[in-house]
């Protein structure tokens, strides 16, 4: 019994990983066919309008452009799995490296972000579900409503307006204040966890100051998904015979809320959690440019409008990656939660 | 629909009747019925907007830059010193331009690859939702925001980037749908004439699919809302100086801390753009979908 | 069996649902002493809301009135949510009809059966198991430490539903209501649930309250039978041959009987009882 659902375990987590090799490759296939899209030149653009036939023919030939598609497509894969996704134009450096800097101030935001959301998202759900058509419920209704449908970059500079400029009561746009900016050493990336590291708790409550808006704003958009969410998924399980059988064994609500329908929705919240946070890391792409945040959205913003693929291809990658991989993650979660996912008898 | 409170399952067949009441239970749904109101106010405004907006989106006038609102300008104006209000009564048709756009496109597309799958299943039907899956799992916006990067910035592209990766839950939903219709009676009846497959698909099986893929079309809507006014903030949707929303709320983002109202004046135009078309997606998700009923 | 002291009282009792006109539940009178009765009726009839509104189980779209609600000295409808929690699962119990639906998923058997101990006699987790082991016993469970540990989808419907009977029949209540407890169940296991739940409350001196669309069964195992169409009480009889409304006779004729096979079952005419209801006498 237990080696025939260990092998069955083994072929549902095999076709997950499998599921996950397939999107990641179409997303690089994808990647590779937007790079050769381009309308410009990417040989003329490094050696110039002006050179020699011969200068341009073995440029052309370094970039290997003159290699058939399939050969160009593996190699291109190659360098992606050594970790060499070209120069950027924008910064001069490696993409690499570049990401290595930018990705964990988009991390950090989306974290925080995440964290706010399901701590202000689950409890609204439960109170809306829970007292149904209520005040509460409406005002979950319209809380949801508007947060689908605001648009995320517009909120953050009425957020700006209002909170920083009018009541002064936030930090403002970037992660610290000017006369803090390169006092801490960079040792996770996020500012938050590296001023504790340092000691430096003036500038951790000024960092503080400074994400806590853009947290936020980002967190809203993902908190109405979740509140409603977690609205529709306590409704179904109120409805059950097990809540009525709880019921008639004299429990009281709060002992139906915590033992009987979280555990069965919890499953289910920790799947919402993994999708917010993947669309989280989108919003986060716009959200920054509002709030001059030094994330992968500023960086692929500030490659896309002077045309800087490389940097542009590589965060479109990373950030893909990340998303799959949260997906890939909340199935996992699934499977291992819930007992009906587990061995049968 | 007469008020009865057992909700039982709906035959696709009852649901071109579905829709067509929609209307009459729209009336018990208020939120849904302003909804409706805002949306048909837009789609107005949009077609009347040489008639009705007060200024020309283009006069610049540098007497009346960046002025706050005003009887004269109700909503201000901009750096150039042009009426928002004019801007954004113009703006409504490059939105709903784009969303009927996108709609026109992955509408179709969608119930293609969906009830291709489902009519025919098997490996086509693998195949097609093993792609459908895949682009699914794609962070859309982001890859959206690449290919318009790729293609060129413009109002064009910034459809089809949305497009491309729009498709994908309308081919679910109509797959779904397919699979339900092809076991029907009346297909089978068809099939034992000698109708062909594409008889079948076109005429049988299609129509019924559409109801469902409407309703999910316009859910989809408040989305498009928001990734085309992104991709125009972001500059790579329609270009200055066309009156944009998004665009327009880029260009008002250098004087947000003083001049507000230009970048805060065009995300309301958003907001309550979005906020229709949500409503009415979900009032028409609660009168085809027993189980969000209320009661 | 004798009716020495009445448990439940029910006078005129009405239930409407929200938005409804129809009521689900009309006018119905029934008392109960120590005993079996069982309420017989077809899908709709009012037979599952009158046994959960005695409960007080209902939603909150259903309004319950009666001239007079009385279990074991309590006046059911005056009583607050606290005080009927009490009584819930302690001095009277439900026993639904699927054990799939009525058992959490995702909590483990022992914990379920635990959960009335733990509710009504303040019992530490560690206690309340022991009793819940002890409750298991007493339903026939074979290798209750293993069965403890299980989840409700590993065990079969049998199984469960004595689980379910452990769980609600753990603090001996005077009153159980059981609402289709086997018409789930697999046919071979109705027969040896629905002994055991006879052997039990009679053991603990309880009284039943049997809910079925069965009437032969409910006629076999139960002192008395309620018969309720339309939400309403059509005629009640100790003995099925003395029965004489049509829908009765209808209902008796829709099942089948081993000692006088028939060639085809009886479809019950509706438009004979439903003439028989507004001449209000049976015919």
């Amino acid at each position: 019994m237990a080696s025939n659902s260990e092998t069955s375990v083994a072929a549902a987590w095999g076709g997950r990983i499998g599921q996950l090799v397939l999107s990641l490759f179409a997303l690089i296939a994808v990647t590779f066919v937007i790079g050769r899209l381009l309308p410009t030149d990417p040989v003329g653009a490094i050696v110039g309008e002006l050179a020699s036939p011969e200068a341009y023919a073995a440029m052309r030939e370094r970039l290997g452009l003159d290699q058939p598609v399939v050969v160009q497509f593996g190699r291109y894969i190659w360098n992606l799995l050594h970790g060499d996704l070209g120069v950027a134009a924008l910064t001069g450096r490696p993409v690499t490296e570049d990401l290595a800097l930018a990705f964990p101030a988009t991390l950090e935001l989306a974290t925080l972000a995440v964290i706010i959301s399901f701590v202000l998202g689950v409890p609204l759900g439960l109170a809306a579900a829970l007292n149904r058509d209520s005040w509460i419920d409406q005002f979950a209704r319209i809380i949801s409503l508007v947060g689908h449908s605001i648009p995320v970059f517009w909120f953050g500079i009425v957020g700006l307006v209002i909170f920083y400029a009018g009541l002064g009561w936030v930090g403002g746009p970037g992660r610290v204040d000017v006369y803090f900016e390169g006092l801490v050493p960079s040792v996770t990336g996020m500012i938050l966890i590296d001023t504790l590291l340092a000691g430096e708790t003036e500038i951790f409550w000024n960092a503080l100051s400074h994400i806590i808006l853009p947290a936020l704003m980002l967190a809203y958009a993902a908190m109405a998904y979740i509140t409603r969410m977690t609205r529709a998924f306590t409704l179904e399980q109120i409805g059950q015979d097990y809540v009525t059988a709880a019921k008639a064994k004299g429990a009281s609500p709060a002992r139906l809320l915590f033992r009987h329908i979280l555990p069965n929705i919890s499953v289910q919240l920790v799947t919402i959690l993994a999708i917010s946070y993947g669309g989280l890391l989108e919003g986060a792409v716009v959200t920054e440019i509002v709030f001059s945040w030094p994330g992968l959205g500023q960086y692929m913003t500030s490659a896309l409008l002077i045309g800087d693929m490389n940097a542009v291809l590589a965060s479109t990658i990373m950030i893909g990656v990340v998303f799959m991989t949260l997906n890939f993650l909340s199935d996992i979660a699934y499977s291992m939660l819930d007992p009906r996912t587990q061995e049968k008898r | 629909m007469n008020g009865t409170t057992l909700s039982r399952p709906r035959p696709m067949a009852n649901a071109w009747g579905t829709l067509h009441s929609f209307f009459g239970e729209l009336r018990r749904e208020p939120l849904g019925f302003i909804g409706l109101m805002l949306i048909v106010a837009l789609i107005l405004v949009a077609i009347l907007a040489p008639w009705i907006a007060p200024y020309s989106p283009s006069r610049q006038s540098l007497s009346e830059v960046l002025q706050p609102p005003s009887v004269a300008h109700w909503m201000g104006t901009d750096e150039f010193g042009r009426d928002i209000l004019s801007r954004l009564i113009w703006g409504a048709q490059i939105t709903m331009r784009t969303v009927l756009s996108v709609t026109a496109i992955v509408g179709p597309i969608g119930l293609l690859i969906g009830v291709t799958a489902g009519y025919f299943g098997g490996r086509v039907d693998a195949v097609l939702m093993r792609i459908t899956d895949i682009v699914l799992s794609f962070p859309s916006l982001i890859l959206a925001l690449a290919f318009a990067a790729a293609l060129g910035a413009g109002l064009g592209t910034a459809i089809i980037a949305i497009s491309l990766t729009a498709w994908p839950p309308i081919a679910r939903l109509a797959r779904a749908e397919a699979l339900i219709v092809r076991n029907t009676d009346y297909v089978a009846a068809a099939r034992l004439y000698g109708a062909s497959n594409l008889r079948l698909l076109t005429l049988y099986i299609a129509p019924m699919c559409i109801p469902s893929v409407v309703v999910r079309l316009t859910l989809n809507m408040a989305t498009i809302t928001l990734t085309a006014a992104s991709l125009g903030f972001l500059g790579l949707g329609a270009q200055p100086p066309m009156p944009e929303w998004g665009a327009m709320i880029s260009a008002g983002r250098r004087f947000m801390l003083d001049q507000w109202w230009v970048a805060v004046m065009p995300g309301f135009a958003i907001l309550f753009t979005s906020l229709a078309f949500n409503v009415v997606g979900d009032a028409l998700r609660d009168v085809l979908d027993p189980r969000h009923t209320k009661n | 069996m004798t009716d020495t002291k009445e448990i439940l009282t029910v006078q005129n009792l009405d239930v409407t649902f929200a938005r409804s006109a129809m009521k689900a539940v009309a006018g119905v009178s029934l008392s109960l002493g120590q005993g079996k009765v069982g309420i017989v009726g077809e899908s709709g009839s009012g037979k599952s809301t009158l046994g959960r509104a005695i409960m007080r189980l209902l939603p909150p779209s259903a309004t319950v009135t009666a001239s007079k609600l009385t279990f074991d000295g309590n006046p059911l409808l005056s009583q607050s949510e606290r005080e009927m929690r009490a009584l819930r699962g302690n001095r009277m119990s439900l026993i639904m009809q699927d054990p799939r639906y009525s058992l959490n998923p995702v909590l483990p058997i022992g914990r379920q059966v635990a959960e009335t101990a733990i509710l009504h006699k303040g019992l530490s987790k560690s206690a309340a198991r022991a009793v819940a082991a002890e409750m298991l016993d007493r339903v026939r469970i074979k290798d209750v430490a293993r069965v403890m540990e299980s989840y409700p989808h590993q065990i079969s419907g049998g199984m469960g539903q004595r689980v379910m009977i452990a769980a609600m029949l753990l603090s001996r209540p005077r009153l159980v209501i059981a609402d289709e407890p086997t018409s789930a169940l697999d046919v071979s296991v109705r027969g040896e649930v629905l002994e055991l739940l006879n052997e039990l409350v009679t053991a603990d001196g309880s009284s039943l309250l049997l809910i079925s669309h069965d009437i032969r069964m409910v006629a076999s195992f139960c002192d008395r039978i309620v018969v309720m169409y339309k939400g309403r009480i059509v005629e009640e009889l100790s003995r099925l041959s003395d029965a004489r409304h049509p829908y009765t006779l209808g209902l008796i004729a829709a099942m089948p009987d081993a000692r006088h096979p028939v060639h085809r079952l009886r479809v019950p005419d509706r438009a004979t009882f439903d003439a028989t209801e507004r001449s209000g006498s049976p015919a």
